[in-house]
């Protein structure tokens, strides 16, 4: 499964969810499917964006919550599964790009190339609901039933490691920052 | 289970509670609702207070940098927050606190209790206090010190205000004049 297929899959979901997404790949390729004011990408501080998505989980309890991670990042932040687990926001899919590799950076192997389980990992984490799948009609109906569930679900997506071939969008950080703030701001307002 | 003897930590150090009471009242007079925090001595009351507080979400952090995390999307959702810490645990955040604080112009309110200052009797926090302000500096991180009860209500207050002016992250340094009855 390529992760741009992946994300094409489930793009139409995505309309009325605000979501966080990893640097790199990811980033790239969302907003290659079409940017929106409810997309965040957190395009640095590798490991944070499941916190990040956690931060408006709690603070919005309203919104529905997608993160769009990955392994390399996921790995740099193990102990934020504990904590996401802990406050188990309902209103939060926990999705990871699982390629097995750091693809943006040259491709090294990461450490679930040799075995380590992401969704294990996860789920030994206290996370309620966690799967890995490999297929796109089987990401596709894990994620639309993640979304109907009402509970924290991490949903590790086997990927094929291939990806765009560069990552500066022309997106600048601040400009989606700030988009989105104010999206979410007018959301509050019933807009 | 815990033996009959036992005795809360908490219980068993000076940690000012009238000091802890003004910080979190002058916390939630700024609009503060989220708080992340990994215990530290100093910080007990404050973390129980916000606990006890209906009116405060508590996320309880395995790491620091997570907590860079949750206020950023914290502010991103409209969301007052703060961020307690150690100073060590303040190191241990500095590329979260980079990459994600000030890269995206996120205005974090960090109070930080500086240990391994003057009266540190712990040796394994001695080393901190010395580079604490140092990194703060080369960060280019505001931070103001909070070493008696008359700078709590306006320093926080201040603190809170330039970092949304500003859209920058900024330090209170929690020290143990303040936080310490001995």
């Amino acid at each position: 499964m390529r992760r741009l297929d992946a994300l094409q899959a489930v793009y139409p979901e995505l309309e009325r969810c605000v979501v966080v997404t990893i640097m790199g790949a990811v980033a790239a390729e969302l907003q290659s499917i079409g940017h929106r004011p409810n997309f965040f990408y957190l395009q640095h501080a590798m490991g944070l964006a499941s916190s990040v998505g956690l931060g408006i989980a709690l603070g919005r309890p309203e919104l529905q919550v997608v993160v769009f991670d990955g392994d390399g990042s996921l790995l740099m932040n193990l102990g934020g599964l504990t904590t996401l687990a802990r406050y188990r926001p309902r209103n939060l899919v926990h999705v990871v790009f699982d390629n097995e590799s750091l693809l943006s950076v040259g491709g090294f192997p990461t450490a679930t190339s040799t075995g380590s389980d992401l969704a294990e990992i996860a789920k030994a984490a206290g996370v309620p609901h966690t799967a890995t799948v490999r297929g796109l009609e089987e990401f596709r109906e894990a994620f639309l039933a993640a979304q109907k569930r009402d509970d924290l679900t991490t949903l590790v997506a086997k990927t094929d490691a291939v990806g765009p071939s560069g990552y500066v969008t022309d997106l600048s950080l601040l400009e989606n920052r700030y988009e989105f703030a104010r999206h979410l701001k007018q959301l509050g307002r019933g807009e | 289970m815990l033996s009959a003897s036992f005795t809360p930590y908490s219980l068993a150090v000076p940690v000012s509670v009238e000091s802890s009471t003004a910080i979190y009242r002058a916390l939630k007079e700024t609009g503060v609702r989220i708080v992340s925090a990994l215990p530290e001595t100093w910080l007990v009351h404050l973390i129980r207070m916000a606990e006890d507080d209906d009116e405060m979400t508590l996320v309880r952090l395995a790491k620091e940098e997570e907590g860079v995390g949750i206020s950023t999307g914290a502010h991103l959702a409209g969301v007052k927050s703060a961020m307690l810490m150690q100073n060590h645990g303040f190191l241990a955040a500095i590329n979260g606190i980079v990459s994600c604080g000030q890269l995206y112009r996120i205005p974090l309110l960090m109070l930080i209790s500086q240990r391994g200052s003057f009266g540190e009797q712990d040796p394994w926090q001695c080393e901190g206090g010395g580079v604490t302000e140092h990194v703060l500096e080369a960060l280019r991180i505001p931070f103001d010190r909070l070493e008696a009860a008359e700078h709590v209500g306006k320093r926080i207050a201040k603190a809170q205000t330039l970092a949304h002016s500003a859209s920058r992250p900024v330090a209170l340094l929690l020290c143990r004049d303040l936080m310490w009855d001995d």
